[in-house]
């Protein structure tokens, strides 16, 4: 019997594109999202529920589905988009609502993975080059976001010691850059206009949004728990982010920095979150070795997911942002589904 | 997982950091040597063999012969070698594409003076190590060093080195040319003027790059801490000090005396202070390397404390606000300008531990009498050396 695979926020790049890569994998016999809006991707054979993540639905979702995996991409780490009430609600509550669901007596679920982010080891002057996967955080936790991640890893880590019949994986991403993603830097990159602090020059990592699926499909194929850092290889100095990137560093004075910046974002010039203040000063650089070892090859390296996101750029500042050629019609998606009068698995 | 060496440079920058990016496992046939010896060899710019190569191109700013692999000169010949051996490997049958000879497996190459071995690397992919056509437009290495900087710096420095301080190296050949080892020094003067003078020194002299590992402090302050890193500065965190000695085979420069050094008074000069916990003991058991002491004379006189503000220091954030000889004398410009002292630096004999390595945890009661011995050792050195001193200003 193949694989019943749930993936939390389809409607989100993670959750879309991760189900995208699992159609195509014919060891995945069933493949359910959920999400609050409509998925953005054309997807062939997943099934959507538009739910948010209560328990009580949750429950009887893993209980009806009889899912074996669940992939939590539904973890906002994006602290520009969402208030920081809603941010503890989707990531700590969520999570915990899915892992209660998750680890219900009885359940089929044997792999849970979840996306993490590197925001969890922080960012301070006291700061190893690399952290390894183990290496205690230094900063002092000052973002909801990075507090966010905090707990939710730590009811994960619970949930791992509960249920040892089932494999726990956690990915933790550095920053995401791609043509579909949108994060703070990938919004300051494309207005070509990247704050800085002045006299600071960190070194930062990047991973591109393919190797981000590819990872999140490496290791749900794979089977692989642990807890796992994704990045590109190698660092790079903020500075050059801004030259690969083609944008104008925007020096913020070292002091008082939030204060300066937030007239800034308040208008829409920058996005300059509390977890990029601390980066763009002491930087982060996290060593991969644990996942390369484990069979993973990157396609981009740090810099190479900053040229990869420039070119994407470039195209779009030539031909314009690109049409979303595909809109989910819940009357269609079903019909070609569930009717009878669909001839299925003739041209997959 | 073999590296495609074939493609020509792009940029006449190119084969510098082609080489810094073969940072692996290299299998490398060594005709001197009937079998393969697996040896680690760090990026070019950091590799304890390629430096001397590579310091050479990049001090002449990236150098005509950049583009022609095959008619280098041997630059090595008519380099400053000081006190020192000459580190004449021939360099004429590289391409640029060709990773440096690595540390350990040119040991017959080593003094011979004889052919370079035409190393064919095999290079096995490891998880840091960046691709060849890695988008990379400055050589800012994963330490926040970089060459050009450093370059830069050197040029700036030298003239201080030669003329100001009149550096003078004893033992200089204790230092090896290859392979990591934890130098540790006796820390002193408000703005300590050792540690550029050792990094100096010995980049100049053995070609080959030093990390100096300094308190994180220095990252808090803008501009200052990123020239810093850029100029071959580290935060001295045990992982990064494993990952350059163990990992890079480099050479890495501590003080173990911490702020404790350079902050005591002119009434304390050359009492060296608590060498912390040990810890740098410890680092070098795990990474096998050995301890090599450096006592320096002369920094201590070369900006005196004369008192410290405690108060201040306090409420501005800093370790020490130290109120110098130098700023008395010349008022604000003192902060900046050293009295013209003499320095020496005496090599001592490099410190093997008979331990296991790699181990999380060593004998404390091990590492804490090791720790003594080489804060005596040094104090001796250091006696032994201003007993011969006849004058702070000529030495």
């Amino acid at each position: 019997m193949g694989r019943r695979v749930l993936i939390t926020g389809l409607d989100t790049f993670w959750g879309g594109r991760m189900a995208q890569a699992l159609e195509n994998d014919p060891g995945v016999e069933m493949i359910m999202g959920m999400g609050t809006r409509e998925p953005k991707v054309p997807l062939e054979r997943t099934e959507f529920v538009r739910a948010d993540q209560t328990y009580s639905i949750l429950n009887r979702i893993v209980r009806a589905t009889q899912v074996d995996t669940i992939v939590h991409t539904f973890l906002e780490t994006n602290s520009v988009q969402v208030s920081s009430r809603l941010l503890h609600e989707i990531n700590v509550i969520g999570t915990l609502n899915l892992l209660a669901a998750a680890g219900a007596p009885g359940t089929p679920v044997r792999q849970v993975v979840v996306k993490s982010s590197t925001h969890i080891y922080g960012s301070s002057e006291k700061d190893p080059a690399w952290f390894r996967e183990g290496t205690r955080r230094n900063a002092s936790v000052r973002t909801q976001l990075e507090r966010s991640l905090i707990e939710v890893e730590a009811l994960v880590r619970d949930f791992a010691d509960d249920n040892p019949h089932v494999v726990v994986t956690v990915l933790r991403f550095a920053n995401v850059l791609g043509s579909d993603i949108v994060t703070p830097i990938s919004f300051d990159l494309r207005r070509r206009l990247l704050p800085c602090i002045a006299g600071y020059d960190p070194l930062v990592q990047f991973v591109e949004e393919d190797d981000v699926v590819r990872s999140l499909e490496h290791v749900t194929r794979l089977r692989i728990p642990g807890i796992f850092n994704v990045a590109g290889a190698g660092k790079l100095p903020w500075s050059e982010v801004a030259s690969i990137g083609g944008a104008h560093l925007l020096p913020l004075p070292p002091f008082n920095t939030r204060a300066f910046a937030r007239p800034l974002t308040r208008v829409g010039l920058i996005q300059f979150p509390a977890e990029i203040d601390s980066l763009v000063r002491y930087g982060r650089g996290v060593d991969t070795t644990r996942l390369i070892e484990s069979g993973f090859t990157y396609r981009y390296s740090s810099a190479g997911a900053v040229e990869s996101f420039a070119r994407a750029n470039n195209l779009r500042r030539a031909v314009g942002a690109h049409e979303p050629g595909y809109r989910y019609e819940q009357d269609v998606e079903q019909f070609f589904r569930h009717s009878p009068a669909v001839v299925r698995g003739i041209d997959g | 997982m073999g590296r495609v060496t074939a493609d020509p440079p792009k940029t006449s920058k190119a084969p510098s950091r082609r080489a810094r990016a073969i940072e692996a496992d290299v299998v490398t046939e060594d005709p001197g040597a009937s079998s393969p010896r697996t040896t680690r060899t760090a990026s070019a710019s950091r590799s304890p063999a390629a430096a001397p190569e590579v310091l050479a191109d990049d001090r002449t700013g990236g150098g005509p012969d950049d583009d022609d692999p095959t008619g280098r000169a041997p630059a090595d010949a008519d380099r400053p070698t000081g006190s020192t051996r000459s580190t004449g490997s021939p360099r004429s049958t590289r391409t640029p594409e060709q990773p440096a000879p690595t540390p350990g497996a040119s040991p017959p190459g080593r003094g011979t003076n004889g052919a370079a071995p035409s190393t064919l690397p095999v290079a096995v992919t490891r998880p840091d190590e960046v691709p060849a056509d890695d988008p990379r437009r400055s050589d800012v290495d994963e330490w926040g060093r970089s060459e050009h900087m450093r370059s830069i710096v050197r040029r700036l420095y030298d003239p201080m080195y030669k003329h100001w301080f009149r550096v003078e190296w004893e033992g200089l050949e204790k230092i090896p040319m290859s392979g990591g080892a934890l130098l540790v020094a006796n820390h002193a003067g408000a703005i300590p003027s050792d540690a550029p003078a050792i990094m100096h020194g010995i980049e100049e002299e053995l070609g080959r790059p030093v990390y100096g590992m300094a308190d994180y402090f220095f990252r808090t302050i803008p501009l200052v801490g990123t020239m810093w890193s850029r100029a071959g500065g580290v935060p001295a965190h045990p992982d990064n000090a494993y990952r350059l000695l163990h990992e890079q085979q480099q050479l890495a420069l501590v003080f173990p005396e911490g702020t404790k050094g350079p902050s005591k008074t002119y009434a304390d000069r050359y009492r060296l202070r608590r060498f912390g916990r040990g810890g740098f003991v410890e680092i070098a058991m795990r990474a096998g390397v050995p301890v090599i002491p450096l006592a320096v004379v002369g920094a201590e006189e070369s900006m005196p404390i004369l008192f410290r503000l405690n108060g201040l220091a306090k409420v501005i954030g800093v370790p020490y606000f130290p109120v110098t000889a130098n700023s008395l004398l010349m008022g604000p410009l003192g902060t900046l300008v050293y009295f013209p002292v003499k320095i020496k630096i005496r090599v001592l004999d490099p410190i093997h531990f008979d331990v296991d390595e790699g181990l999380d945890r060593y004998s404390k009661s091990r590492i804490m009498d090791e720790a003594e011995r080489i804060r005596g050792q040094l104090q001796d050195a250091l006696h032994d050396m201003l007993r011969e001193r006849r004058s702070v200003w000529f030495g």
